[in-house]
């Protein structure tokens, strides 16, 4: 579809070509919905998540009482004089912490520089939203499938970078030009062995369309040359990259999901932040709202690297266990009552909910589980086993692909 | 020595690299002079440690201590014997009983009062129980300060449960006032006895989660072996005590070495690192001996607990607003005249001691405390010279410092 034809669907535009004006604001409403109506969720989720996780896990209750409350005056209030509120599980958490965070003073300090410190959380917060560009949630359900989608995912990825960066320096703190400082050469030094073993699969696949990925790994497979399971099956889940030039595969999705949590900054690799270290590292004097943006950017890039390990390696919305169990029913002729709506978007929905949720978990479970690793052995562990490994998976890929997997 | 110094690794004579770093002479980089606390989560309260940093390496730090201070000592010379009792809860303050122990200690001498049977053991029982509770707390508190949050939890779980063990039998969580000069507040019940015993095979249990999650967790082995040694010549120069001096290889528990109370009943080992894992005196150890001496010290409540001799009717307080003591002890405590003395005990964190000088009045005319953290925490920027700020933080928390006894 070309920008004509797009604006040719606005009633009474026609032909038009619009202003440059124009084109920016038609631009920025969907982007601003997808905030809302995607990383909002994903963020207040994500909070709570990790807080029900880790409080099953450590034995507490966590929230589990946070409601909404109603607050007319005079009926709603029985003989206990609480408010009456609608039950959530302690859903509610996440939007009184963000009622609470948005009544905090924007906090400056003094002898900060004031414009890269208001500005340093938007950078970051745009780094992780970009991510979610290229993210494929289900069939047809992809804002943008460049077909340099991986690429374009590592660029945009490590924008953050900038950010945090901007934010340490700014702070006009010493803990947060420290956090900084950990910050960049982490997440350069994890960048490396993260864009290398992401070429894994490229390398099989012969192509960086996130769509083209997801296609290939519904195809049957191939392994180191010999045809092992044909596309029925596949749709299992056993033409998942995981599988492809088994077991080089899953060493390289071992490594890409530690440099996705190194990217993060979720422990064991939350030196930028380490708070028993560096008070809060680089968000030591943020507050209010543009601290939850660093945590919404947190918790959305969470979402959205889990999304692609998952995309990469285990299929993205389009093989597995759902679809191979929907193989064995008309599934086609199910008519879901919206004339626009495919059954395989409905799965894939599900496909890829299941896959990114059960990542995101494992980064909670491994947070909540590890101690934290010190700089140097995070840098060691990066340059002395993850660069030599995934180097070795990239080149046995490359043979797995000549051999025609 | 600005401006010119940067930080390397050494080779050591086997050819690898050092586990520290030192300056060297050879490129330009910047020193920054960081401000550790007093408001810092690793610190364990308000202690506040200057450090001179090249990047991340510590290449020096001192530790400001004073904050708390609440002139201890000056108020014990203002205090009556009995009266200062509850102000040695908060020296401690994580070991509050312990320090209840040791003063009791120092006035009995002081005043020549024999502690009858069964009070000997209900004060074993309680202190055990005391260094169980503070030992569970500093286990979990380290595992924070390397960065795992859940050990804490998990630790936190049962300290509650020996706090309210504590409460049930003094009326306080954290700081009991249990001791009196003479005895004790109260005689234990069966039932307390009972929860005890519940209590102490519970942390045995739970112990092993401890050391799961801390103690033999790779990440953590990794973080700790090897950091913060403190050679045996050191310790002992700088006058270390408790699971420190243990750590590095010397053999000294107060409790055994200069006896006191019935330690020498009761069939307990005093853990001492041997170079098993990691060197000797780095931060694992110390860590390691803590996780040892828990079991130790289960060992000792629960045989105290069974060999506990039954009620004498002697003992029986008149009301029940009396204490449970040796029924000599006069109502009015006054010590002999131009007479000293110096008590020590084994805590939790090291040998606390009471030097007190009488004048023969009902008060001290001096009371002198020796407080093990004091003396622990001078040895902070020895062995912290050269490695990172994280290390600097496993150090602070390997040395297990409470600034309620390092400023009294």
């Amino acid at each position: 579809m070309s920008l004509n034809d797009l604006f040719g669907q606005i009633p009474g535009w026609g032909e038009y070509v619009p202003s440059f004006v124009q084109m920016l604001i038609i631009a920025f409403v969907p982007a601003l919905l997808v905030v809302l109506a995607v990383l909002t969720p994903v963020g207040i989720m994500g909070v709570y998540a990790e807080r029900r996780w880790s409080a099953f896990m450590q034995d507490r209750l966590g929230p589990n009482r946070v409601g909404l409350p109603i607050w007319f005056d005079g009926w709603q209030r029985d003989y206990t004089g609480k408010p009456w509120y609608i039950k959530l599980w302690g859903l509610g958490q996440g939007i009184a912490d963000g009622v609470k965070l948005l009544g905090k003073e924007d906090f400056v300090p003094p002898g900060g520089d004031a414009f890269l410190f208001l500005s340093a959380p938007l950078v970051v917060f745009a780094g992780a939203l970009g991510i979610f560009a290229a993210l494929p949630m289900s069939d047809g359900l992809i804002a943008a499938d460049v077909n340099v989608g991986v690429f374009y995912i590592l660029a945009v990825g490590a924008v953050e970078i900038i950010g945090v960066l901007m934010a340490g320096w700014a702070s006009n703190n010493k803990w947060s030009l420290l956090g900084a400082m950990r910050e960049v050469a982490q997440v350069v030094a994890y960048e490396i062995p993260m864009a290398m073993t992401a070429l894994c699969p490229v390398i099989l696949v012969g192509s960086l369309q996130m769509t083209e990925i997801i296609a290939f790994q519904q195809g049957g497979l191939n392994m180191w040359g010999i045809d092992v399971v044909g596309p029925e099956l596949a749709q299992w889940g056993l033409g998942w990259n995981l599988w492809r030039a088994f077991p080089v595969n899953v060493v390289a999705m071992v490594i890409f999901y530690i440099c996705v949590l190194a990217n993060l900054k979720r422990a064991p690799f939350d030196l930028p932040e380490a708070e028993s270290e560096l008070v809060s590292g680089f968000l030591t004097e943020y507050s209010g709202m543009r601290w939850s943006l660093f945590f919404l950017a947190e918790y959305g890039a969470m979402f959205a690297l889990s999304g692609i390990t998952a995309t990469l390696f285990l299929g993205g919305w389009g093989s597995g266990p759902v679809f191979g169990a929907l193989s064995l029913v008309p599934v086609e002729t199910i008519d879901l009552g919206v004339g626009m709506l495919k059954w395989t978007t409905v799965a894939g929905i599900a496909e890829f909910s299941w896959k990114t949720v059960l990542l995101m978990l494992l980064m909670i479970n491994i947070r909540w589980t590890l101690p934290r690793l010190r700089i140097d052995q995070v840098m060691s562990l990066c340059y002395k086993y993850f660069v030599p490994f995934a180097m070795g998976c990239i080149l046995l890929n490359g043979l797995a692909a000549v051999m025609g997997s | 020595m600005t401006g010119t110094d940067v930080t390397s690794r050494v080779v050591q004579e086997d050819g690898t690299l050092s586990d520290y770093w030192v300056p060297a002479r050879n490129a330009e980089s910047e020193q920054m002079v960081v401000n550790m606390g007093p408001q810092h989560p690793a610190t364990h309260g308000v202690l506040r440690v200057t450090v001179k940093t090249d990047g991340e390496v510590v290449l020096d730090c001192e530790p400001m201590i004073g904050n708390l201070h609440r002139c201890k000592e000056k108020i014990a010379e203002n205090l009556q014997y009995g009266q200062f009792m509850p102000y040695t809860d908060r020296l401690d303050y994580l070991a509050a009983i312990n320090n209840e122990e040791v003063y009791a200690r120092a006035v009995e001498k002081l005043c020549g009062i024999e502690i009858p049977e069964r009070i000997k053991y209900i004060r074993t029982i309680v202190a055990a129980l005391g260094r169980v509770s503070s030992h569970i707390f500093s286990i979990g508190v380290y595992g924070l300060d390397i960065g795992a949050f859940t050990p804490f939890l998990y630790c936190y779980r049962e300290r509650e449960r020996a706090n309210s063990l504590f409460e049930k039998l003094t009326g306080g969580r954290m700081l009991y006032h249990y001791y009196r000069v003479g005895g004790v507040a109260r005689d234990l019940s069966d039932e307390w006895i009972q929860d005890c015993l519940e209590f102490l095979d519970i942390v045995e249990d739970k112990s092993k989660e401890y050391n799961a999650l801390t103690t033999w967790n790779k990440v953590f082995k990794e973080r700790t072996m090897g950091i913060g040694i403190l050679s045996r010549e050191k310790a002992l120069a700088y006058g270390i005590t408790g699971p420190a001096i243990r750590a590095s290889g010397i053999d000294f528990d107060v409790r055994r070495d200069d006896p006191y109370g019935i330690y020498d009943r009761f069939d307990w080992k005093v853990p001492v690192s041997r170079g098993e894992h990691g060197t000797v005196g780095d931060c694992w150890n110390r860590h390691w001996i803590r996780a040892q001496e828990l079991q130790e010290s289960i060992g000792i409540c629960r045989q105290a607990i069974d060999k506990l001799p039954p009620h004498d009717p002697k003992l029986t307080p008149k009301s029940i607003y009396q204490p449970y003591i040796n029924p000599n002890v006069p109502r009015m405590l006054r010590g002999p005249k131009n007479a000293e003395v110096y008590v020590r005990g084994e805590n939790p964190r090291g040998e606390l001691a009471f030097y007190i000088v009488s004048d023969g009045k009902n008060m001290p005319y001096r009371c002198k405390i020796r407080g093990p953290a004091f003396s622990n925490i001078q040895v902070l920027a020895e062995i912290s010279r050269g490695y990172l700020i994280a290390d600097l933080v496993a150090i602070i928390g390997s040395i297990d410092i409470v600034l309620g006894e390092v400023d009294r």
